[in-house]
């Protein structure tokens, strides 16, 4: 079937309208003919993420893995789409639930896992754990799972970004639940007065912890607060990772060429609990009928679809890239299994800049 | 003669001269009355770019401080009064504090976050807080409170200059107190602490800020009671290194620590039970004691005004009841 909301422009910026039914948007989606490569690329960074986060929801389970886990099942094309078009000199935060961000900007898989695991050879050297993740190399400056706090955070590098004017800009990811957080509009408004370069990319799972969005907002669409801000939005299926990349484009443009903050809302469905690898199937009102429905709206299916459709990719090697993905997941789940923890002195070490 | 606002904004000049990674923003950074004579002309001596006045929102721009402190530059976020500074609490000590150490130490956090106590004129329970005590508490911040102009100004070049994020806190009461001040001097805030500003025999006194230049006060006054009191200006609190003021206690066996704040958990407490711990049993020859604001909010009335906060009398008063003398009446 396909998708029955009208285009960003035509739509109203507080509802979804059809993106909000879980029914819709099941087919493959649309992809631009001759750009193989990149969502190829796509496809494996997705497929990544989603064995790095099924393997992490599996040794939570078994006990091997304590920290808190918020993992991004079902988000992964929010997270990829976006990293299409970032540059190096970008600089991106994200929230309690990044792995997939931290992947998809392409973070060491084993350096994740191994942070999750509390080892010295984590992305945060074992002192940060799933929800404090750092990537200076790929752009990620930091995550955090104080909800809305790297928000403005983000439009502090976009300050720093104008005032380098080098064209370099700042990526905000948060959630839905991040909206209701002052801080939030705080710093859309700071945005939008000093004109910062910075993407707020919210990705619209519908649930804040346990609560449906519709239990905590009168709309269900956040575009709205862009609206009030005077920052221009888009509002895309955030399971489209080409739609995705496409809106991240057109935002990115306007941004380097110093029109100041845009938004995107990229309308997702968290397939996970809040935190930890259950389906929480039992938790809020509207999911345990939803969640099966939704999973017909899969990212990775739906664009794979779209590549054996075109005839660019075939049955054995997508069960290639799944192959390949698991295996790179297990053995850097093995080798950080191996990895020491930190010593002991990190503990007080790394609280104030070294003397020298 | 140089006066502790003034000194300030020679901070801020050296700063923005020398330093291009170095800006300013905050509440009122544009208008000639929120921050004293500290900033004055800022904006037009080193452009709007980099003296940002902002919206009304401590949180979202203490929060962009510290984005952009991950980035390369050295930011100064301005609070002209502490009390809408506790709007920026979770950017400050969840954030700022916690980057660092969180991140493995991968990440410098080199911001400046300058709070002013600025109290008194029956402004009352919200114009009036000092809360120094709940910033000191938190490890990952530097808590830097100068007295004396010299160190309102050098104080400041080291905050911004020092790569761990620094709660700056000068107070309006110190503005007209001027010195003498040769060339800036770049200290290492984090080999700057407590000092002592005058040897004595007889008692120690002890404050930050404010309190440090009552005890100062009252021990030129005790002087010509023909009491000797040792003084220690605090000045960073945050780390707090106590052996100046154990030190001091050794050889007084008195100590009276002064703090313009509430006694509960605070600053004064910790100098006392810093002292009593480091300290063998029997060395000292009274019990310590504090010197506080009472536990209430700040009072709006004038007579009440006047009983809420502590004079120099108070602790000229309250050191001869340590030792046991009367004070010279006349």
């Amino acid at each position: 079937m396909a998708a029955r909301h009208k285009a960003p422009e035509e739509v109203a910026s507080a509802e979804l309208g059809g993106l909000a039914d879980a029914g819709n948007c099941h087919d493959a989606v649309v992809v631009p003919a001759g750009d193989t490569a990149w969502l190829l690329d796509a496809l494996q960074r997705m497929i990544l993420i989603r064995a790095a986060e099924e393997q992490i929801g599996d040794m939570v389970t078994q006990g091997r893995v304590r920290c808190p886990c918020h993992l991004a099942i079902g988000q992964e094309a929010a997270a990829v789409g976006v990293a299409v078009h970032v540059r190096p000199g970008d600089r991106l935060f994200g929230a309690h639930r990044s792995h997939a961000h931290f992947l998809a900007l392409g973070g060491s898989v084993h350096r994740l896992l191994a942070e999750v695991q509390g080892k010295h050879t984590g992305a945060s050297r074992g002192m940060g754990g799933s929800m404090h993740l750092l990537d200076l190399e790929h752009g990620l400056y930091g995550t955090v799972p104080i909800v809305g706090a790297t928000i403005p955070i983000a439009v502090g590098a976009g300050l720093a970004a104008k005032l380098d004017g080098r064209g370099g800009l700042a990526v905000s990811f948060f959630g839905d639940g991040a909206t209701e957080e002052g801080v939030f509009h705080e710093a859309m408004n700071l945005a939008a007065t000093l004109k910062t370069p910075v993407l707020f990319a919210c990705e619209n799972n519908f649930f804040s912890s346990h609560l449906h969005i519709t239990l905590r907002q009168p709309r269900d669409s956040v575009c709205r607060y862009a609206e009030a801000h005077c920052v221009p939005w888009q509002r895309v299926d955030g399971n489209d990772v080409a739609a995705v990349a496409h809106a991240t484009e057109r935002a990115f443009a306007a941004i380097r060429a110093g029109g100041g903050p845009q938004f995107l809302e990229m309308v997702t469905y968290r397939w996970r609990g809040h935190v930890g690898p259950s389906e929480d199937e039992d938790v809020g009102v509207k999911r345990k009928d939803d969640l099966a429905v939704w999973k017909g709206r899969d990212p990775i299916r739906r664009l794979a679809d779209a590549l054996m459709d075109g005839g660019r990719l075939s049955e054995a090697e997508l069960e290639h890239l799944w192959a390949a993905a698991r295996d790179q997941v297990r053995a850097a789940w093995d080798q950080a299994s191996q990895d020491p923890y930190p010593p002991a002195e990190a503990l007080l070490q790394t609280v104030y800049a070294p003397t020298t | 003669m140089t006066a502790y606002g003034i000194a300030i904004r020679q901070g801020f000049e050296y700063l923005m001269t020398r330093y291009p990674n170095v800006f300013a923003i905050g509440q009122g950074l544009w208008s000639p009355w929120y921050v004293g004579n500290s900033m004055t002309d800022l904006d037009t001596q080193f452009g709007r770019d980099r003296v940002i006045d902002t919206p009304v929102s401590e949180l979202g721009c203490t929060g962009a401080a510290l984005g952009a402190a991950l980035c390369g530059y050295r930011p100064v976020v301005i609070h002209p009064r502490i009390d809408f500074m506790l709007l920026a609490v979770d950017q400050i000590v969840t954030q700022a504090a916690k980057w660092r150490p969180m991140f493995g130490g991968q990440v410098s956090v080199p911001l400046t976050v300058r709070g002013i106590v600025n109290r008194g004129g029956e402004q009352g329970a919200q114009h009036s807080q000092a809360l120094h005590s709940w910033f000191a508490h938190v490890p990952g911040l530097r808590v830097a409170m100068p007295a004396t102009a010299r160190d309102a100004r050098d104080l400041l070049v080291a905050s911004v200059l020092c790569d761990d994020p620094v709660v700056y806190i000068d107070d309006r009461w110190l503005y007209g107190v001027d010195e003498e001040l040769g060339p800036v001097t770049e200290l290492d805030l984090r080999k700057e602490g407590p000092r002592l500003v005058r040897e004595g025999r007889d008692l120690t006194l002890v404050g930050a800020g404010y309190s440090a230049h009552l005890c100062r006060q009252a021990a030129e006054r005790l002087a010509s009671d023909g009491i000797s009191c040792a003084v220690i200006d605090l000045r960073v609190i945050n780390p707090l290194d106590l052996e100046p003021v154990v030190s001091s206690v050794a050889r007084t066996g008195r100590l009276l620590a002064v703090d313009g704040d509430w006694s509960s958990c605070g600053l004064a407490g910790e100098v006392i039970a810093g002292v009593s711990e480091a300290l063998e049993p029997g060395r000292l020859k009274a019990r310590p004691a504090r010197i506080t604001l009472p536990p209430a909010p700040a009072p709006t009335s004038g007579p009440l005004e006047r009983l809420y906060y502590a004079t120099l009398d108070d602790v000229v008063q309250r050191a001869h009841g340590m030792l046991g003398t009367q004070q010279e009446t006349g």
